[in-house]
């Protein structure tokens, strides 16, 4: 009921955001002078910077590229959060199938709900199937600015000599074809080892059946990297086409592999509230927050080793995309290093803190907003430049989203049996215990 | 009393011994020291020893390291010997402060590691070229050794370790 409300309401903002979206250069022209009028700073800094160009030529182009800002808000907010619970969903599966190929005991109780929690990769491949065949066959919208018209044609005014020289890699049916491919593989390899762990309860093959899975893992997992970090160029990077990093795919996946394991970490401590997971007790919650924990200093690593050879080399070419970023949106910018890295080390850091639950919520809570800052920041500069904000268009595709991952997850959880029965491994898994920290309601003398 | 007088009791499983050293515990007798070749997780909470500051000791070495780091990059690189870093002839920390963080970690982890290390070696009273105290060889290999006092009780000791598995149960004077 809570997830079809939040579907209702997410759909309602996202499409009163794009009624709302200017349709004409007029009109876009007509809103930016409205806020000006209004005694909006940022609004009016646009109409002088508008009324100082020199030629009129300019200015059309000028009006045009705010048009298309503005055009592109709704869809930049939906795209945000698509793409956030996308990679989550995408992440969890990743990690999933780590679980598999490492044989690792300690998980195996929390199996189900990570697989309960890929279902939600197969709405968001869809919507996202959608968005990549209207950016790119439809031409709805302009979030790819290197899609626009003659970037390619030597002879047009919008030729681009930066971008044709990677149209090996960026050009239309290429990058429609790759991005289909990439949800293709993800959702065939979930259909694959979701079908065969509930095979696997039953198998009682000798477990023919867990190793037939464990391979699937080993090959999904080289499929994944190579796919993830295409994925974050296509995707993320190609909105600002001129610029790249050698490890922007990494930086990807260490956002959205914090973020997977703190979705994991919720769900499950919800689901354990609610007796449906009888098996996990308090160590496997300690686990997940060491990752978090972990993964949090992971991101960060990356983060500055991005920012700082960038700053260090000072190429102009490579350092625009740090100078918009802390231009236009410094408070986000920042904000997401604090509450990315420092909140998380100074709650996570104690032992005893990460097999609280609320503590592990409080702490989840700050890092999914903040790896959410996170992608706002690299996906809002290259499509809606400084126009952003953070309104109705971005608070309903996140509500959105969540009422479409809370259908999907947990109706794809009430569908199997939450403990996976046919895993060798479940035993070391129910029995796991860390030796430093006790358990909730258990003898203390209960060791091992 | 014979107050120099220990009880060796010696096991060769660290799951025997947890439960021993929880069954002499609950006699409420003392252990004195338990000698094991590798650390047994749990141990130290099963034979009631506080727990350990060397976390405490740890951040705050971290934070002299990140001090040092600080001061020494600042007067290194800013103040003796102004450098132009990155073509940024700024001579300010504060604005050079992202070519610095990696001595400012660097020099965190260096001297929170080798500061535990030596205040770990400290607490324990041990240095290099010491005579071993471990007082059966076999402890370094595959065997367990719990040390008691005896007050008098020898009997009643043997009899009660007897019962928790031990391998082997030797009464000896300690010097």
């Amino acid at each position: 009921m809570l997830s079809l409300a939040l579907i209702i309401i997410g759909a309602l903002g996202i499409g009163f955001s794009f009624f709302s979206a200017p349709k004409t250069i007029e009109e876009s022209k007509e809103m930016i002078a409205d806020q000006a009028s209004h005694g909006d700073s940022h609004g009016s800094e646009h109409a002088t910077g508008a009324a100082n160009s020199h030629d009129s030529q300019h200015d059309a182009k000028h009006d045009e590229h705010v048009f298309h800002q503005m055009q592109n808000k709704p869809w930049s907010a939906l795209y945000v959060s698509l793409i956030f619970f996308l990679g989550i969903s995408l992440l969890v599966l990743a990690f999933y199938a780590s679980q598999r190929v490492a044989q690792s005991g300690w998980s195996v109780v929390l199996f189900r709900v990570m697989e309960a929690i890929t279902a939600n990769l197969i709405p968001t491949s869809i919507i996202m199937l959608l968005v990549i065949l209207s950016a790119s066959v439809l031409h709805w919208n302009h979030l790819f600015s290197w899609m626009a018209e003659g970037t390619f044609d030597p002879s047009s005014e919008n030729y681009d000599a930066i971008v044709d020289g990677k149209s090996w890699w960026m050009n239309v049916p290429g990058w429609t074809i790759r991005g289909i491919v990439y949800l293709l593989l993800w959702n065939t390899y979930r259909w694959f080892i979701r079908k065969n762990s509930i095979a696997e309860d039953t198998a009682n093959d000798y477990n023919k059946t867990y190793k037939k899975n464990y391979h699937a893992s080993v090959i999904f997992l080289v499929v994944f990297m190579l796919t993830e970090s295409m994925m974050s160029w296509d995707w993320i990077m190609g909105l600002d086409p001129h610029w790249f990093s050698t490890l922007f795919g990494w930086y990807v996946l260490a956002s959205l592999l914090v973020s997977a394991l703190t979705v994991i970490a919720f769900v499950t401590i919800y689901l354990r509230s609610k007796g449906a997971l009888p098996s996990v007790n308090d160590s496997h919650i300690h686990d997940l927050a060491k990752f978090m924990f972990g993964f949090s200093v992971f991101w960060t690593y990356l983060w500055f080793s991005q920012f700082m050879l960038i700053w260090y080399a000072d190429i102009p070419e490579e350092t625009t995309y740090f100078v918009a970023r802390f231009n236009e949106y410094k408070m986000p910018f920042l904000a997401m290093v604090v509450m990315n890295f420092v909140f998380p080390i100074l709650l996570l850091i104690n032992s005893d803190f990460k097999s609280k639950p609320w503590f592990v919520i409080i702490g989840g809570i700050v890092i999914l907003a903040g790896h959410y800052v996170d992608f706002f920041v690299m996906i809002m500069p290259g499509t809606v430049g400084s126009l952003w904000s953070f309104g109705i268009a971005e608070l309903s595709s996140i509500l959105f989203f969540i009422g479409i991952f809370i259908f999907a997850v947990f109706s794809s959880f009430a569908k199997a049996n939450p403990i996976p029965t046919g895993n060798p491994f479940l035993k070391e898994s129910e029995n796991f215990h860390y030796f430093n920290i006790e358990h909730e309601g258990e003898e203390s003398t209960d060791h091992h | 009393m014979g107050s120099s007088k220990v009880i060796h009791a010696f096991y060769n499983d660290d799951e025997v011994l947890l439960d021993a050293v929880k069954t002499v515990k609950a006699a409420h007798h003392h252990i004195e020291e338990v000698f094991c070749p590798f650390p047994v997780h749990g141990l130290d909470k099963a034979m009631g020893l506080a727990p350990t500051r060397i976390a405490i000791t740890a951040f705050m070495y971290g934070i002299t390291g990140l001090s040092v780091a600080i001061w020494m990059t600042n007067y290194m690189m800013i103040q003796d010997w102004p450098q132009d870093i990155g073509g940024k002839p700024s001579f300010s920390w504060l604005e050079n402060m992202p070519a610095f963080v990696p001595i400012m970690f660097e020099l965190t982890v260096f001297f929170a590691a080798h500061l535990m290390v030596i205040t770990f070696y400290m607490r324990s009273k041990i240095w290099p070229f010491k005579k071993a105290e471990n007082p059966d060889p076999r402890t370094t290999d595959d065997h367990f050794l719990m040390e008691i006092h005896v007050h008098n009780n020898e009997e009643e000791l043997t009899a009660l370790l007897a019962k928790t598995g031990a391998v082997e149960i030797n009464v000896v004077e300690k010097h």
